[in-house]
């Protein structure tokens, strides 16, 4: 956690940096930065905001960059249904990319008794301080603190280890081929709706690959038929071997 | 912008981080998913972090690059052979970073 922490810092200051050349004033961009959390929505309707785009464009825009989590919130749910509504919604609201798949490959099953949700918590506010406290740093000091070095690239590059962690075969790895390419190929659409047709098309190859059709195992033949296995089990073995 | 929008805008974005990021969570309604939403669900984080990593790297502007001058292709190749190399998010972007820095400041790509 603490090492994927430096991309999140790298990022939440060149977030911050960003919000405030663009215009917004200090304060508001600090109400952004504590409320809004969601480093990727931010960076994409600052230009959006910066242009006076109609406000619901902008809601629309993020809606879309945020259907990922509405997927990832299926998945939360047998974790943490048997807490109340508030905190649920709390739970809800802090967990990030980062807090999702680290714990999706920590605890796999999820079961009642071993600290899973002192684990998610633990996650949530290293994540929660490593995004926030670079941010603020990146509003006050927006100014001084070069951009053209690149330093935002480090959040790009935490991301991309985080994928390489997911990958757990070659049933995975081509899921992962075709989201970028369906990513590239889609990227014109309005409100960054690439992102989701990319997993749209990776669902249907994962699907066709796992499903043992015809189809499917026409492509296990042409990747060598490895055996395949749930991607989050398999990838947590590795991790823990 | 005028502070007035800027501030809609945000509650807006905000309420809408609370409702996406919970929306499943909400219901007390026992929630039964057909098997193979399942497994395919299980492909989602992937293909979404492959989806916002990939344009990352290989666009500008919209536009596939069509360069290769670009300081963020070797950068991502140096982070790539790191982390099937020795593994650990660490590792991969600080070497990635060691790349692009001077890539950027040195030769301008």
């Amino acid at each position: 956690m603490s090492t994927v922490s430096l991309g999140i810092a790298a990022w939440g200051l060149v977030t911050g940096v960003a919000m405030v050349k663009s215009g917004l004033s200090i304060p508001l961009a600090l109400l952004m930065n504590f409320t809004v959390f969601a480093g990727s929505v931010q960076l994409a309707v600052i230009p959006l905001m910066m242009v006076a785009a109609p406000i619901w464009v902008i809601w629309a825009t993020a809606v879309c960059i945020n259907l990922r989590f509405v997927i990832f919130s299926a998945q939360w749910r047998p974790y943490f249904m048997r807490y109340p509504l508030r905190q649920r919604l709390l739970f809800g609201y802090v967990s990030g990319d980062l807090t999702y798949v680290l714990f999706m490959k920590r605890f796999p099953e999820p079961r009642d008794d071993d600290g899973q949700v002192e684990y998610f918590m633990g996650a949530s506010t290293t994540n929660w301080l490593a995004w926030q406290l670079p941010s603020v740093a990146g509003i006050l000091l927006a100014d001084v603190i070069p951009t053209h070095w690149g330093l935002g690239f480090a959040g790009v590059l935490a991301l991309l280890g985080l994928t390489y962690s997911l990958l757990s075969d070659r049933a995975t790895a081509l899921a992962a081929v075709i989201a970028g390419a369906a990513a590239v190929a889609a990227f014109a659409l309005p409100f960054r709706l690439h992102i989701v047709v990319a997993i749209a098309a990776a669902i249907c190859v994962g699907l066709m690959i796992d499903g043992g059709g015809d189809a499917g195992r026409r492509v296990l033949t042409a990747l060598g038929r490895r055996k395949l296995q749930p991607a989050v089990g398999q990838a947590n073995e590795r991790a823990t071997a | 912008m005028s502070d007035s929008y800027a501030f809609i805008t945000i509650v807006g974005l905000t309420v809408i981080t609370v409702v996406t990021r919970a929306f499943f969570l909400v219901s007390e309604q026992e929630m039964v998913l057909p098997d193979w939403v399942k497994r395919g669900l299980r492909y989602a984080p992937l293909a979404a972090l492959t989806a916002v990593v990939v344009p990352e790297v290989v666009m500008t502007q919209g536009q596939l690059i069509s360069t290769w001058q670009d300081a963020r292709l070797y950068a991502v190749a140096v982070s790539t052979a790191y982390f099937f190399w020795r593994g650990g998010i660490l590792g991969t972007i600080v070497s990635g970073m060691v790349v692009l820095i001077p890539l950027k400041l040195v030769m301008g790509w």
